[in-house]
């Protein structure tokens, strides 16, 4: 996906959202929360899409997994654990959950354990840019970007001008198995 | 691991990034301290044994508390319930210790070193909670982490730390920790309880409070244990409060106004600090208390995980 994909991608999920909340009384109890590292800087582009299709700026928070991963045995080193910010209470409200690329599943089920340790929101949806299979645990997106069909040794890098990329792009690098 | 470093013995060998490591985690970890629910589940199913020789409160309970937000489990292990009052040695009490496989074992002795050699003959990670007169690694690591947080950096910083520098192994680990961090140090006290030889960890030594804590961004107040009054080393609490305590009027003279006092608890009020100091707006004691229990999280989580730590019987020896 280049640039204008993206652009044009993520206009359609804030709409599909917009629309589903509305549908489904959400609209003002909606709430974003990136998981870092890739799904934060989303979070803040859907935020400002958002902002114009429901007319009240949604509050935005970060979660880091790394306390939360099921993994720290396998690792060599403890992994980085860097920071989580959901400064608004998230009991009652419509979470919109985001990252940049789903594959397993671990990472969106140590967020949701995560999300619910700091209160009981009403429901959460999963909004991710890439869905590109190969689930280990039954973890569904609400909402995506697009679909790949990769090999489990390829890698999907979701790259942002956020965080230092030259453009936006979705870039996936074949490895021979 | 730290670093280089399997245990948490002391900050003498640590380096700049090995301690800067331990307090950007922290901050994270502080951040839990404040959530609605205080319980994150990384280290579930590990177990960390407080193993305490001298008397504690603060220390353990904050080991205790940085242990369960983590969903480790806590065991105190103390010497006056245990074997130890039946002359069971300290190698054989670990020894045994270990058998219950500990990821962790927190250890506090009154003699320097011990937790030393208890880390040369367990595989676990060991942390010391204080040695003798030796070091108190995880308060020095709160101080330099209150410090960082209040004044953003301890790059040129002036820190004078006040009391008995002798006995005290908060004194050397903030030592340690503060010169490593950039901070200037300065110690002050009665002459009988400045050791000889300490300017070789690079602080200066002043005997007048006045002269010590003049222009500097912090005062470590240490506290005067009861049983070194009426030693030689001070002939009274009076004349020790006289001439080294922190009042409301010393402090309105001779610090800067945004001058912070810290103290590592437990406070002899009247004695090396009035209350109206303890209490008042430059004191940073209670924040103290709370980042304790930060870095603590922040120590067993980066010595707990892994997998070496998982029970590497006998593994390499290093510190």
């Amino acid at each position: 996906m280049n640039a204008a994909e993206i652009d044009r991608v993520l206009d359609r999920l804030a709409a599909e959202v917009a629309a589903r909340a509305r549908a489904e009384d959400g609209e003002k109890g909606l709430a974003i929360i990136g998981i870092r590292r890739g799904g934060v800087h989303l979070a803040g582009r859907l935020r400002a899409r958002l902002a114009k299709l429901v007319g009240a700026t949604p509050p935005v928070g970060t979660i880091d997994i790394a306390l939360y991963r099921d993994d720290l045995d396998e690792k060599g080193a403890a992994p980085v654990v860097g920071p989580t910010d959901v400064r608004f209470p998230v009991d009652g409200k419509t979470i919109v959950l985001v990252d940049d690329v789903l594959y397993t599943g671990r990472t969106v089920r140590a967020a949701l354990d995560e999300l619910v340790d700091f209160g009981r929101p009403r429901r959460v949806w999963l909004l991710v840019l890439v869905d590109r299979g190969g689930r280990e645990l039954p973890i569904a997106a609400d909402f995506v970007g697009a679909r790949i069909a990769v090999e489990p040794q390829d890698d999907v890098q979701v790259r942002l001008t956020e965080a230092g990329a030259p453009e936006d792009a979705v870039i996936v690098t074949r490895r021979p198995s | 691991m730290i670093g280089r470093h399997k245990h948490c013995l002391g900050l003498a060998d640590y380096t700049r990034e090995e301690i800067t490591e331990v307090l950007d985690l922290a901050v994270s970890m502080k951040e839990v301290l404040q959530r609605p629910i205080k319980k994150v589940p990384s280290l579930r199913g590990k177990s960390v044994v407080n193993l305490f020789f001298e008397a504690s409160t603060r220390t353990r309970s904050s080991f205790e508390v940085a242990a369960k937000v983590l969903s480790a489990d806590a065991l105190n292990w103390t010497a006056s319930a245990s074997s130890v009052s039946k002359g069971e040695t300290l190698i054989d009490t670990v020894r045994n210790l270990e058998a219950m496989r500990p990821d962790v074992i927190v250890i506090r002795h009154s003699a320097g070193g011990a937790p030393a050699l208890v880390a040369s003959r367990v595989g676990c990670a060991v942390i010391s909670a204080g040695d003798g007169a030796h070091e108190h690694p995880s308060q020095g690591l709160l101080d330099c982490f209150t410090l960082r947080e209040k004044l953003g950096t301890l790059d040129g910083k002036a820190v004078a730390i006040v009391g008995d520098i002798t006995h005290s192994r908060v004194a050397r680990s903030d030592i340690y920790g503060l010169r490593t961090l950039g901070a200037k140090v300065r110690v002050c006290g009665p002459p009988t309880m400045i050791p000889p030889g300490i300017e070789a960890l690079g602080a200066t030594v002043h005997h007048e409070l006045r002269e010590a804590v003049a222009g500097v961004d912090a005062v470590i107040m240490l506290r005067i244990q009861h049983e070194r009054i009426g030693d030689p080393l001070i002939p009274s609490t009076r004349e020790y409060s006289r001439l080294w305590g922190l009042n409301a009027r010393k402090a309105a003279e001779w610090l800067t106004p945004s001058c912070l006092v810290m103290h590592p608890g437990p406070i002899n009020r009247g004695v090396e600090l009035e209350p109206d100091v303890a209490d008042g707006v430059r004191s940073v004691i209670l924040d103290q208390v709370e980042n304790g229990v930060a870095v603590r999280m922040a120590l067993l989580y980066l010595l707990a995980g892994g997998p070496e730590a998982a029970g590497e019987a006998k593994a390499s020896a290093r510190t």
